[in-house]
């Protein structure tokens, strides 16, 4: 028999072996399924992990890995430092529809003024609603003790009949013939988010991403908030011992977490999406909960956990439409290769060892 | 009549509508109590929908169907527990990603069962009681799965409260080293737990597909195991407030439909939201001036035990 | 690209080696992007059969893809871009918030065809738009209802208050008025398109409020079900599909989204070279809007009239909003005798008066 051993810290080896491993692995079971589907295999498998990044439309579909991950990233990465505190944000998916309200708001407001200044007032007026919908769970915390994960939830869905009412009312297009959508902001360039450098598929919103992983990497490892992050979700008695105040930490985290999920949101309508519509949010801000541990909760490891995620979306779509897989087809083989890499990560903390018997 | 709302009539809906959130709630409840946290109720749930329809159509019996359901979120609870058990995964993570699996696969299984009708499940039978005024319709109107949500509620009541198993099973939930030291096998009561917690929302699920709505489309469960989910911590991990909850919320959204249907004048928009904000505003009122015994968590949610001999 | 066309491209002289890259391919490749699963037994479902049935149609001479549960917005704009790149000639894009990714997508692909399902823009020559009339179905829907209520109260499940979903119910109300002038409406707006179980709940509240007619702008069969568990005093309709299994009642009608002869028309104009630029809005005549059977639970002279309400629409001597009508607060909307001009539809954004509640904003 074989039993686990925890190993006294992470294995550094394993910690970047794994996720090769689990892929490995879930292309094995992955072909079983869709060998099973009827498909051929070794061409959805490739269609899925090489054919976005070295196929014949690379260039194209390498650009839109970054549109895909960026907001996963930046959400994920806000997430990542309540869930080491230990505070549960599971409502990012609304404070990421409330910031693309509150930033389209503001530029639409403007419209048509042409201005430079527009732009940077919309990118405070989206981390302020994605922060402002934070601050409701972080608010009845501190001070009604309510649980924020029951709070946060719930404001998704008040959220969502928010932006139902934004884009059949307040947010109409006044020149859309009644339709529901909000005006459309490629046609409005002092507040559109456009393609930095084209072909990239990079906008603000990437730029966003990644500063918010270089910003987070230094939290965690510099700063005196990154400390007390780490010390409340590790030792909270000590924690407090330490002069650290929960009731802070929980605002500082929730809203932390709010501000970039408001940004991805502004970023994304101002930008890929063009429009606040009805079906605006694409449940980025749940996804991102996965995507944040999948990187192990580290600014870095996120990184690549968004990338990951992004490629299966992408890759998935090409299989689909190429193949005729179902989608749900696709969306199972996501769920395995979560699975697999959830489960090779018993390799890094754990060291699989032969069984003896205990000397009593 | 209350602004021309028949009151009877209103509970004996409202009792129907939460159902399937009631059934899914309570074990997702037990979970907790054991320290686990699986997220993964819409995933079971929804296998849950496609595999007691399919159950029941291939068999024609609505009974075995409810079985197939239960037997359906279990299966798919199983996968977690080997995930978080067996090979120590993140719990938030692995439920999260058992929801994507669950939807992915359920949509697989079902293909071939879309625009079928499954075989009906009736009422209890309670003969003259069903025509008592009011009672009759608030309490002897209903199919059996009503009465069994009630019942595993104090069920589970009884049972955490009472029962050695379950003083057992909150040993493990507050602290799983100290049971542990007890000679208590961590793991297997939490894979038991698990199981438990897949077949009740299996049957939540089933409930949905079979009495609800009665059909099968893809994604049926829309939600519904997320509620499930923020009704557990909107009880503070007690099963009678679960009942509670699931009738608060199914009730107000009963009632904003039937506020609508009744044409009260209060804007729809708001109405529509009335469920979420009025659940937030009663956990609120229900948390606040108690210090810390509102936070009623299991200490060991959401941890990964490993004996370290 | 299809041979046909190649031999008219190199008849006009043109570069042989240029089109000599496409004749790789002599299939036509037809592309659809789907908002929702196939399995949803409702919009994305029918559109599906509409596909199949441009394969049927044409056998090995075309060839179809499809993607399932596009999101709209940025998702939708790399599925077109990927479906274009990848070879497909036409592309049907099936949900109205695919229009701007539409057109986006159209303008960097001239040689590749767009449709796009309920839109209005069509910013270049390579996007056509389509649509069907669903309000024709609803006037049907609307005589049976009046005719069939007993209570005089008749409801409608609403999805979004978007114009499409305001004018079924406007239609619905006005011609179950014209046969019957007691009647009164009740909407419930449910703010999802799909959640069954809310359905349900929705046409349970309505039934309890003394509605004995359903109609539904949401595609499951919750409020048939719903409707059968009243005992035969409530009756419903079909709605996206036919939902033969709750015939004969409480299903007594339905509309059906049929998409097959739009499709089958397209792609095969685009594979003789007929095709071009349009905007499609057909109804009962074009077969986009089928009423489904007319059961007998429904007494012959009220099928009979329901009927003739169906053929006179088709024959285009009848459209379902002819003034005079007025809008809800009483202004004048069309004049004795006047027809709505299809503008005014496809914006609508009032009820027609008589109709009690408002629009939520």
């Amino acid at each position: 028999m074989l039993k686990l051993e925890k190993r006294p810290s992470p294995s550094v080896f394993w910690g970047r072996a794994t996720p090769v491993l689990a892929v490995a692995l879930t292309m094995m079971a992955g072909s079983l399924m869709f060998a099973a589907l009827g498909k051929n295999p070794f061409e959805a498998i490739r269609t899925i992990f090489w054919d976005p990044l070295f196929g014949e439309f690379a260039w194209y579909l390498r650009g839109q890995l970054l549109v895909k991950a960026g907001p996963l990233i930046l959400i994920a990465v806000g997430l990542s430092l309540g869930f080491r505190a230990g505070i549960w944000n599971i409502g990012a998916e609304g404070q990421y529809i409330m910031g693309a309200i509150c930033g389209a708001a503001v530029g639409l407001a403007a419209y048509p003024t042409e201005s430079w200044l527009i732009f940077p007032v919309m990118v405070l007026a989206g981390a302020f609603g994605g922060w402002v919908w934070a601050m409701i769970p972080a608010i009845l915390k501190t001070r009604f003790n309510t649980n924020e994960i029951l709070v946060s939830l719930m404001l998704v869905y008040v959220a969502e009949t928010v932006l139902a009412m934004a884009s059949t009312g307040f947010l109409r297009n006044p020149d859309g013939a009644g339709f529901p959508g909000s005006r459309n902001f490629s046609s409005y360039p002092a507040a559109a988010n456009p393609e930095l450098i084209a072909g990239t598929g990079l906008h603000w919103g990437g730029v966003a991403a990644l500063g918010a992983v270089v910003a987070a990497y230094v939290l965690l490892q510099r700063h005196i908030l990154g400390f007390q992050i780490k010390l409340a979700g590790q030792a909270p008695r000590a924690a407090r011992f330490a002069g650290v105040s929960p009731k802070r930490l929980v605002v500082m985290c929730l809203g932390i977490a709010g501000a970039l999920a408001g940004l991805a949101g502004m970023f994304e309508v101002t930008g890929p999406a063009g429009q606040i519509s009805i079906d605006f949010n694409s449940n980025y801000g749940f996804t991102a909960i996965i995507v944040a541990f999948l990187g192990r909760l580290n600014p870095v490891g996120i990184l690549f956990a968004g990338l990951l995620m992004a490629l299966t979306y992408i890759g998935g779509e090409m299989a689909s439409t190429n193949l005729g897989l179902p989608s749900a087809a696709i969306q199972a083989f996501q769920g395995m290769l979560l699975f697999f890499l959830l489960a090779c990560d018993l390799l890094t903390n754990f060291r699989i060892v032969p069984a003896r018997k205990e000397v009593r | 009549m209350f602004g021309g709302i028949d009151p009877a009539l209103l509970i004996a809906s409202l009792m129907v509508a939460s159902v399937p959130i009631l059934l899914a709630a309570t074990g997702e409840l037990v979970v907790e109590k054991a320290g686990v946290l699986n997220l993964g109720v819409e995933g079971m749930m929804i296998m849950g929908a496609v595999c007691g329809f399919i159950t029941a159509v291939v068999t024609g019996s609505p009974a075995l169907g409810f079985l197939g359901g239960a037997a359906g979120g279990a299966g798919l609870s199983l996968l977690f527990a080997l995930l978080t058990q067996v090979m120590q995964a993140n719990q938030v993570a692995s439920g999260l990603a058992l929801t994507l699996f669950g939807l992915g696969l359920s949509s697989l299984l079902g293909q071939g069962y879309v625009g079928i009708k499954p075989p009906h499940t009736g009422a209890v039978p309670f003969g003259p009681l069903a025509d008592i005024p009011f009672f009759g319709r608030v309490i002897f109107g209903h199919d059996p799965l009503v009465y069994l949500s009630v019942l595993a509620v104090a069920a589970v009541w009884i049972f955490l409260r009472n029962a050695r198993g379950g003083l057992i099973l909150r040993a493990v939930g507050e602290s799983h080293e100290a049971a542990h030291a007890l000679g208590y096998k961590v793991r297997r009561i939490r894979v038991l737990a698990i199981l438990f917690g897949g077949a009740m929302a299996g049957l939540g699920g089933a409930y949905i597909s079979l009495v609800r709505v009665p059909q099968w489309t893809d994604g049926i469960t829309a939600g519904a195991g997320w509620i499930a989910l923020a009704i557990v911590v909107f009880a503070s991990w007690r099963p009678w407030r679960v009942l509670l909850g699931a009738w608060l919320f199914g009730g107000i959204t009963v009632l904003q439909l039937n506020l609508q249907a009744a044409g009260s004048g209060i804007p729809v928009e708001y109405l529509s939201m009335s469920p979420y904000l009025i659940t937030i505003l009663v956990l609120v009122i229900m948390s606040s001036g108690r210090g810390r015994a509102a936070l009623n968590a299991p200490a060991s949610l959401g941890q990964n035990f490993h004996a370290a001999r | 690209m299809n041979r046909r066309h190649l031999l008219a491209t190199a008849a006009l002289g043109l570069s042989l080696a240029f089109g000599g890259a496409a004749s790789a391919q002599d299939k036509t490749k037809a592309c659809f992007v789907y908002v929702g699963p196939i399995g949803d037994g409702g919009w994305t479902y029918q559109h599906h059969q509409g596909a199949l049935a441009v394969q049927e149609a044409y056998g090995d001479k075309v060839e179809i893809a499809w993607q399932e549960n596009v999101p709209e917005g940025a998702d939708a704009e790399r599925v077109l871009t990927q479906m274009a790149l990848g070879g497909c000639d036409i592309i049907f894009t099936t949900s109205f918030g695919y229009m701007d990714p539409t057109n986006a997508v159209a303008k960097k692909f001239p040689n590749v065809k767009f449709e796009h399902a309920t839109g209005f823009k069509r910013e270049s020559p390579n996007v056509s738009t389509y649509n069907a009339r669903f309000y024709e179905g609803r006037a049907v829907q609307g005589v049976i209802a009046g005719r069939m209520t007993k209570t005089n109260k008749i409801g409608y499940i609403g999805s979004f208050p978007i114009p499409e979903v305001i004018m079924g119910i406007n239609s619905y109300y006005l011609h179950a008025k014209k046969v019957n002038p007691d009647v009164e409406l009740t909407v419930v707006w449910a703010f999802t398109w799909f959640d069954p179980a809310k359905e349900a709940d929705a046409a349970k509240a309505m039934i309890e409020q003394g509605v004995d007619v359903i109609a539904s702008h949401t595609d499951s069969t919750a409020p048939l079900a719903e409707a059968a568990k009243a005992g035969g005093k409530v009756i419903g309709f079909g709605q996206a599909s036919d939902m033969t299994e709750y015939k004969p009642s409480p299903r007594v009608s339905s509309i059906i989204d049929n998409w097959a002869p739009y499709y089958v028309k397209r792609v095969g104009a685009l594979m003789d070279g007929t095709y071009e630029q349009q905007d499609a809005w057909e109804g009962i005549a074009g077969g986009e809007v089928q009423i489904g059977e007319i059961t007998d639970a429904i007494p012959a002279d009220v099928k009979a009239e329901a009927e003739k309400l169906r053929d006179d629409i088709a024959a285009g001597t009848y459209h379902p909003f002819t003034g005079p009508i007025n809008k809800q607060d009483g202004s004048a909307w069309l004049a004795e005798g006047q027809t709505a001009p299809d503008g005014d539809l496809l914006g609508m954004g009032f009820y027609v008066e008589g109709i009690k509640g408002d629009i939520p904003k």
